[in-house]
Order: C-alpha cells, then sequence, then structure tokens
C-alpha cells in the first residue's frame, strides 16, 4: 500500500527533477564525448557557507551565485538578471553584501559566505524575515531572499558610517531614516513593487519610523 | 563565457609579470565590470590574474600632505574613510553617486579607473563598434546617441567614460601609479590616463600590457566646498547623463571636470578663471569644438545649468 507520504511532492522537488532533465538533455556533446581542443578549466575552492566548510573542483567560469545553487543546491539566492543590475543574488561576504552573480566562485577561496537560508530557518526566523512577514515586503517573493540580505547589510553599513547619496552632510554619521534606506536598497529591484512594504520592514528592524 | 585559467599571486610584480607573460591574460580585482563583459564574451581573456592578495588596500597618508590610495581599496572603504570625507568629499560623494551597494563593496579604486563604455552599442555585440571590435564601424553615430559622448569624441566612437570616481579624482589632481613587469613604476597625471578615442576607439587609456595600477595619490586637501552633482534618468543607480565635479573656494575660485560628456573625464583649467565673472563664456570655452548629435545636444546647456546649481549652493 502506498502511503500519503511516499506521493508526497513538493514544487521544488518537481523543479529540481525538470531542471536536471533539461540540463542533461543541453549537455554539449563535448560533455559526453572527446572533443578536440583543452577541456574547460577546473580548479579547487574552499570557502564557509553559512558556518559549514565547503571544498568543490569548479570550472573556473562558475559564479559564487552558480556555485551555491548549482552545487550547494542552496536555492534560496535566485538568478534575477545574472549582470549585477538586479540584486536578487545579494548575499553576505564576510559580512558584506554584494552580488554573487558578478563574483567567480574562485574569488572566495577562504571567505565567509551567508545566505539567506544562513540568516534563520523557518522555525527561528531573523527579525528582518519576521520583519517582512509582518509588513508583507513581497508579493511573489522571487527578489525577497536579495532584498532581505541587503537589507540586513544595509542597517549595519548605517551602523558603520558608510556614507549615501542622499546625505546632506557627508561627514555627518548616516542616520537610519526612509529615505536612507530607499537610496541604500536601489540595487535591489522588485518588480511587484514591494518597496514601500520593504522600507517600512526596514524600520521596523531598526527601531525607526518608516 | 570563454574558458579560462587562473591564479593569484602574492605582490604586484608577479601579477604585473603574469599578466605580461601571458597571451589573453586580464587582471581580476572585484571583477564587476570584467565578468559582466565577460558573460558576454565582449572581453575574452585566456587567463585571469585574481590580484586580491597582493595587499594595495589601505590609505595612507603621505609626506607631501595628501594620501596615497592602495588600487584594490573598494569604493564603499574609499568613500566611508574619515579624511576622505572630510577633506576630499567630492570624491566621497561622486563614489557614493556611482552604482549600488552591493557593487561598491565589490568594485576597487583601480578597477573603477579602467571600466569600460556603457554605450549601448558596445554592450550588444549585433551591432557595429569600433571599441568592442575595430574597424567594425560605429552604431552609436547615427543611432541611439542621447547618453552618449558631445566633446572629445572622433568619427570612429561617440561612447563616454562612464564613471563617477575618476570625474572627482579630475578636480582634485590626482595621479595613477603603476607597476610593469619589469618592475619599473611610472606615475600618471589623471588628465592624461584616460584617451581620446581617436581612431583606435578600443584603448580606453595609456596602461600598457600587463602594467598594474598600484596606488592614486591625491595632493594636499583644496580646502572649499565640494560637490558633486549628478543628472540622471533615475535618483538611484544609475549612469550620468551629465554630471558636475566641483571644488569652490570662499572667494568664488572654481575648479570643475564634468562626466557624461566625453570619453575622459572633461576639464578645462584654463577657463576656470572665467567661471566667476561670465559663466557663460567660460562654459563655451570648456565645450568649445564639441560635436553633439541631435539627440545628445541637451547635455550642453543641462551642464552649465548642473554648474549653477552648484555655484547657488557654494554661495548659500
Amino acid at each position: 500500500m502506498i502511503g500519503v507520504g511516499d506521493l508526497a511532492i513538493s514544487r521544488r522537488g518537481v523543479l529540481a527533477s525538470g531542471t536536471a532533465a533539461i540540463a542533461i538533455t543541453s549537455l554539449p556533446a563535448g560533455a559526453q564525448e572527446p572533443m578536440p581542443g583543452k577541456p574547460p578549466a577546473t580548479m579547487p575552492v574552499a570557502f564557509e557557507v553559512n558556518g559549514k566548510g565547503v571544498e568543490l573542483t569548479l570550472d573556473t567560469r562558475t559564479t559564487l551565485l552558480d556555485a551555491l545553487r548549482e552545487h550547494l543546491k542552496l536555492t534560496g539566492t535566485k538568478k534575477g538578471c545574472d549582470h549585477g543590475q538586479c540584486g536578487a543574488c545579494t548575499v553576505l561576504v564576510n559580512g558584506q553584501r554584494i552580488n554573487s552573480c558578478l563574483s567567480l566562485a574562485l574569488q572566495h577561496h577562504g571567505d565567509k559566505v551567508t545566505t539567506i537560508e544562513g540568516l534563520g530557518t523557518p522555525d527561528k526566523l531573523h527579525p528582518m524575515q519576521a520583519a517582512f512577514i509582518k509588513h508583507d515586503g513581497y508579493q511573489c517573493g522571487y527578489c525577497t531572499p536579495g532584498q532581505i540580505c541587503s537589507a540586513v547589510a544595509v542597517l549595519e553599513e548605517i551602523k558603520a558610517g558608510v556614507p549615501s547619496h542622499v546625505q546632506g552632510d557627508i561627514t555627518a554619521r548616516p542616520k537610519a531614516g526612509n529615505l536612507e534606506m530607499r537610496e541604500r536598497m536601489s540595487g535591489n529591484l522588485c518588480r511587484c513593487g514591494a518597496y514601500s512594504n520593504i522600507a517600512d520592514a526596514m524600520a521596523d528592524v531598526a527601531g525607526v519610523r518608516a | 563565457m570563454k574558458s579560462f585559467t587562473y591564479e593569484r599571486p602574492k605582490t604586484p610584480a608577479e601579477a604585473a609579470a603574469a599578466v605580461a607573460s601571458t597571451q589573453g591574460a586580464k587582471f581580476l580585482a572585484g571583477g564587476t565590470n570584467l565578468l559582466d563583459l565577460m558573460k558576454l564574451e565582449i572581453e575574452t581573456p585566456t587567463h585571469l590574474v585574481d590580484v586580491q592578495d597582493i595587499g594595495l588596500d589601505r590609505i595612507e597618508a603621505t609626506n607631501g600632505g595628501g594620501i596615497r590610495i592602495g588600487a584594490l581599496v573598494t569604493n564603499t572603504a574609499l568613500a566611508a574613510d574619515k579624511r576622505v570625507r572630510e577633506d576630499y568629499g567630492v570624491l566621497s560623494r561622486a563614489i557614493v553617486a556611482g552604482a549600488s551597494g552591493q557593487l561598491r563593496n565589490k568594485a576597487t579604486t583601480a578597477g573603477n579607473l579602467i571600466q569600460r563604455t556603457r554605450c549601448p552599442y558596445f554592450y550588444d555585440t549585433n551591432m557595429a563598434c569600433n571599441k568592442r571590435k575595430p574597424g567594425s564601424g560605429c552604431s552609436a553615430i547615427g543611432g541611439f546617441s542621447r547618453p552618449l559622448g558631445v566633446i572629445g569624441t572622433s568619427d570612429a566612437c561617440i561612447a563616454t567614460y562612464p564613471g563617477d570616481m575618476a570625474v572627482a579624482l579630475r578636480v582634485l589632481d590626482a595621479s595613477v601609479a603603476t607597476v610593469k613587469a619589469d618592475g619599473t613604476t611610472r606615475t600618471i597625471p589623471i588628465a592624461d590616463f584616460h584617451r581620446l578615442p581617436g581612431d583606435t576607439p578600443h584603448i580606453d587609456n595609456v596602461l600598457e600590457r600587463g602594467e598594474l595600477i598600484t596606488h592614486v595619490d591625491l595632493p594636499r586637501p583644496l580646502g572649499g566646498k565640494h560637490f558633486y552633482h549628478k543628472v540622471r534618468d533615475r535618483a538611484s543607480y544609475a549612469f550620468a547623463l551629465v554630471s558636475v565635479a566641483a571644488v569652490i573656494g570662499r572667494d568664488g575660485t572654481t575648479r570643475v571636470a564634468f562626466g557624461g560628456m566625453a570619453p575622459k573625464p572633461w576639464r578645462v583649467e584654463a577657463a576656470e578663471p572665467a567661471l566667476r565673472e561670465d559663466r557663460a563664456a567660460a562654459m563655451a570655452k570648456i565645450f568649445a569644438g564639441a560635436r553633439p548629435t541631435e539627440e545628445n545636444k541637451f547635455k550642453i546647456p543641462l551642464a552649465e545649468r548642473a554648474l549653477a546649481s552648484v555655484t547657488a549652493q557654494a554661495r548659500s
């Protein structure tokens, strides 16, 4: 007899197996049979992701984003434009936010990477994750992991005194306010237009009025 | 992306030698521009020399009363540095007017200087572009030219230098220090660093193959009020249509460089003394010989108005 549990499938599982099937059929002929010319260069790399050490041997072309998603199966980090324009791929490296699509995995040998999976869990949300839920800071959710990673880093940058374009006095310490949040989040696009709720969520975490 | 090999040398000299000795090699610093272009196969290096382990990541005071900025100081670190914010405010302001927080965390001082144009025809590999493919023609001339150059351009190329940081460096009389593969060093005034296109628009700057930027030097602080006024299609995270970097003294003496207008930060020192008495005449001198297109001729009056806005703020 087949139990309900045996039939349980998740959207993620369907997507993952579908992607795998496509990946196999789209491999270039050279991946199965020897082709003239040199094979793509590969190199080993070791870094820490969400507190765990990982070691991979990768095609040198692999971006940090693809290493996270395709090799480590950490699919929380999203690929949007793949050109550093949308911010969906934002992760924290050694505490600083970067576009993981515009960085080779090899550049991160020895680094500490934090993805949305490392910020909080469904049982123990990061305060920013909880605030995004409370303030409805998303609709489709695709940009949300990048928005949250960026938002966490923005509040740290303000605390550290990193200046911004909207400061009247560039020598003054910046303060977390609506204009500051919006300026500093301009590298994260949301096509659903949840911006005002994202700013509310950030203000809540920062303990200021939006 | 084309396949490439990769290494991480430990010293500037090793890095310069590695690029000089390998055909098709390039330096990799933050990678925010290079990787973008590699994905589009506009850049196709066969070997990358990642310079992140060679030091050059500090800002130091110089004996002359200025500062020496390491090539690998990130845009964020440079803009946030206390000395830079207090004594070279135009530089902090220019940096935070560009890109996004994520990009500024990764982008470096040297990489910012040698970033490539954002001309849409340079990026579209289906179109002719003399900068991307020498001799193929220029689709921008007679095409969509609104964001492109009005002066210093040529019949082969009307692309602009896209950055903000270098426009501020130009008013500050910065210089660029380099090391070559044979260990020799040289200092290049920022005014001479970026090239005008002429009939070789594929060469953006005067660096030789394997020549590595090690520092950017700033002379002693100028004092005065510092401004970076950037006019663009969005309030944030967009390249400049026109930008104005200005340092204005208490007596009204003005240094000014313009971004978004030319293949390099545009400054004409000889016109600056006249700015106090007759701005229109001085601006005519600064943009003498301009060859704008129908679509981008608005940039010249816009530049004058942007400067007027800045000088009004300086007086207030």
